[in-house]
């Protein structure tokens, strides 16, 4: 049973990553709407890009951030069964994650930070947005290092024994997270800055873009793996199952910490200022990353089919009636899997080294992002949370029926949304504008899509709003006493496992590995920006 | 380590289709030299103006002595200038793009013309329009506030009415 301590410590974290999601689901909707000029009045690009900088931030940064390290601290204390290192470093990095939040909100709100959740220069916005962004990001690394610390510790408790799959995985995305983090930091603390305060004037934007590009690829990842860890450790339990294969889960974990930090170059396939064969090194690397996702596809698979079939379903197909698609967790597998599957297609459109150019910066990629992220990962993230709330709280959920339709809603509001969205990209309408002014007969091909969008919009407003209002209702319940099982019960691997290999079990010769294909893959050109003559930007507003 | 006979296959299966994937692109990069555009050529973006290639008359299409059509642009808050352009149908076509202020990018939607526009940094890109056609030019990348107003005419006319020009002219504009 967790610790009134670890509960409000998780609680204090998924109430920011909740609330900041509520506003962002509304901005979104907002957003959807002002494109579509159904509503003249609505018409600002001032308040539009505000609220795309704001929506991207909130939904990209603290909905993820707080999540992932108010779910890390649950996984680490209920599968290691030890209680939490160091509790005031955790607090500590919550509030200094917290103030971050805070800081970097208010001039987004204000519109003096419309930079979008990208902020490439030299479009600049004020000194306090880059600031609160780098204290989310520093309050993380005390939670990345809580969890390595604590991934440690056990392994020299238990010499021999394999570290439980879910810490082991939590422990890759710590640890994933600290590469990851590194490239924006540098960005963020070298360049912008002392850029935004006066203390530079220039900044080379070939620069910025390759840092980013550092984080862009693997920061999807870090929000990722909390949602696999609910497709090994939840889906099969929750189906009636076991875990087909715990040691391929490992392999699929070891993959993706390996190869999503050496492949960021995807998103400057189209930029001037790197050249080609690194571009090329990098899409070679992005399809290996599709190897471990894969893998994921067939382990979950085998193991919510075998729960189908003892559940009594047979045949071919039988075993997917068969499974309880009334239990949130089950249903949201299934839901996150076939938004998976869908955006997996896109994906490899994106990853292709010469395909991309159709896509590139397109309404497509917005689609494509929404699907998986919003859709696959966030689905995950609430059926997870359905399942932690009364564990945290020590109250039921206030409907069980309720978060079935909210999950349905999510579901079906992305297919709509992102299905449209897709489609607009092929016919050309580029991401990231706030309505269509161009006078060109192209654009009429657009407009039924656009009304889509809205229909879409409105459907996951309402169900951002649901989802919300469970949570908020459930906790604020009178006490109704003890609820039935409130351990966190992990998934059983079919074949138990008793020991694995070490390479399955830590991540020293991993973290080498990653210095290798990091320099390789990054050194020359970031080193390039200081070896041949190039100019910097000065700021400008926007 | 223990792997069930069923999830061999797999691995197999899916090792074989990544590798087809990777296949193909590297045919289409080494074999056809299908390349995004990877240029690396920095520039000053404050001084355009005094720049040989990229001062406002020298802007526009011109006819190289090859017979290929070279587009010089600025992209600029908030259009392509020269705003309009004439281009022939089935001629390659090179484009060179400089950004005059902060990051803009570029594409014609059903055509393989697009690139990034890095402030410091020359875009280059060239592609061949298979279609006469009025084709919108539009900014892709996020440039300020009146990012949805940037974009710009091209025009493509069919190869036999292009006229012939002299090298030291900017033709179609
Ligand atoms: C309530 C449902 C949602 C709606 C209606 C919605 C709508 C939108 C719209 C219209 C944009 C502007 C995109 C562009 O112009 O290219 C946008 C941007 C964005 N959305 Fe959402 N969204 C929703 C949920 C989400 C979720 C759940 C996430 C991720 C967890 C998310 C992440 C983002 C990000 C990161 C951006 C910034 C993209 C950029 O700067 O180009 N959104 N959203
Ligand atoms: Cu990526
Ligand atoms: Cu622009």
């Amino acid at each position: 049973m967790l610790t009134i301590e670890i509960r409000k410590l998780a609680l204090s974290h998924f109430a920011v990553a909740f609330g900041a999601f509520g506003l962002a689901a509304l901005m979104g909707f907002y957003q959807v709407l002002a494109r579509s000029d159904l509503i003249p009045a609505l018409q600002s690009p001032g308040v539009y890009f505000a609220s795309v900088s704001t929506h991207g931030v909130l939904m990209a940064y603290v909905l993820t951030t707080f999540f992932i390290m108010g779910f890390g601290y649950v996984t680490a204390v209920s599968s290691l069964k030890t209680p939490l290192w160091n509790p005031r470093w955790a607090w500590i990095g919550f509030w200094t994650s917290a103030v971050g939040t805070g800081l970097a909100a208010l001039p987004l709100l204000l519109g003096r930070a419309s930079v979008l959740y990208t902020f490439y220069p030299p479009v600049q916005a004020h000194a306090l947005f880059y600031i609160g962004a780098a204290l989310l990001v520093v309050g993380s690394w005390f939670w990345a290092v809580i969890m390595i610390v604590m991934h440690g510790q056990w392994k020299k408790a238990h010499p021999g024994e394999p570290v439980p799959l879910p810490m082991f995985a939590t422990t890759a995305n710590a640890i994933l997270w600290l590469w990851t983090s590194a490239g924006v930091a540098s960005e963020v603390v070298f360049q912008l800055i002392p850029w935004s305060m006066g203390l530079k004037d220039t900044v080379d934007p070939g620069l910025a873009r390759t840092l980013f590009a550092w984080t862009l690829h693997p920061i999807v990842y870090f929000w990722l793996i909390p949602a696999y860890i609910a497709l090994y450790s939840f889906v099969p339990k929750a189906a009636g199952g076991k875990l087909f294969s715990d040691e391929l889960g490992r392999v699929a974990f070891v993959m993706l910490l390996v190869l999503s930090l050496p492949i960021g170059f995807h998103h400057l396939y189209m930029d001037p200022q790197q050249g080609a064969g690194f571009k090329l090194s990098h899409g070679t690397l992005t399809f290996l990353v599709a190897v471990p996702t894969l893998l994921t596809a067939f382990t979950i698979t085998a193991s919510v089919e075998l729960a189908g079939r003892i559940n009594g379903g047979t045949g071919l197909f039988g075993w997917i009636g068969a499974l309880p698609w009334r239990n949130s967790m089950v249903l949201a597998g299934i839901l996150a899997a076939a938004m998976l599957v869908l955006g997996g297609f896109g994906g490899l459109v994106n990853a292709s080294y010469a395909m991309n150019a159709m896509v590139h910066n397109t309404a497509w990629v917005a689609g494509h992002f929404h699907l998986i992220f919003g859709g696959t990962t966030v689905i995950l993230y609430m059926a997870t949370t359905y399942y932690l709330w009364p564990r945290l709280t020590g109250k039921p959920l206030c409907s069980s029926t309720l978060p079935l339709i909210q999950l349905w809603s999510w579901f079906w509001g992305f297919v709509i949304l992102t299905t449209a969205w897709h489609i607009l990209g092929l016919l050309g309408q580029p991401r990231r504008i706030s309505t269509v002014t161009y006078h060109s007969p192209l654009t009429f091909a657009w407009d039924p899509y656009i009304l889509t969008m809205v229909v879409g919009g409105t459907v996951l407003m309402v169900s951002a709003g649901l989802f919300v209002y469970i949570l908020a209702k459930s906790y604020r319940q009178p006490e109704t006493g003890p609820i039935q099982a409130d351990e966190i019960e992990y998934a059983e691997p079919l074949e138990p496992v008793t020991r694995v290999h070490p390479l399955l079990n830590g991540f020293s010769v991993w973290n080498i590995a990653l210095a290798v294909l990091m320099l390789a893959n990054f050194g020359y050109p970031i080193a390039q920006f200081f070896l041949i003559k190039t100019f910097g930007s000065v700021a400008w507003g926007y | 380590m223990h792997i069930h006979p069923l999830e061999k296959r797999w691995i197999y299966l899916v090792l074989a289709v990544v590798g087809i994937f990777l296949a193909a692109i590297f045919y289409t990069a080494l074999a056809r030299n299908i390349h995004p555009p990877s240029h690396i050529e920095p520039i000053d973006s404050a001084s355009l103006h005094l720049s040989a290639e990229f001062a406002e008359d020298k802007l526009g299409v011109w006819t190289q002595p090859d017979g290929t059509i070279r587009v010089t642009l600025v992209a600029a808050r908030y259009g392509f200038y020269p705003r309009e352009i004439r281009l022939p149908a089935g001629t390659p076509v090179t484009f060179r793009i400089a950004s005059a202020d902060v990051l803009h990018g570029v594409h014609i939607p059903m055509t393989n013309m697009g690139t990034m526009v890095v402030p410091g940094y020359v875009s280059e890109i060239t592609t061949t329009f298979p279609k006469p056609g009025e084709y919108p030019m539009l900014c892709n990348e996020y440039c300020g506030l009146g990012h949805d107003h940037m974009w710009s005419k091209v025009t493509v006319v069919a190869k036999e009415s292009w006229p012939e020009a002299s090298a030291a002219q900017p033709i179609g504009r």
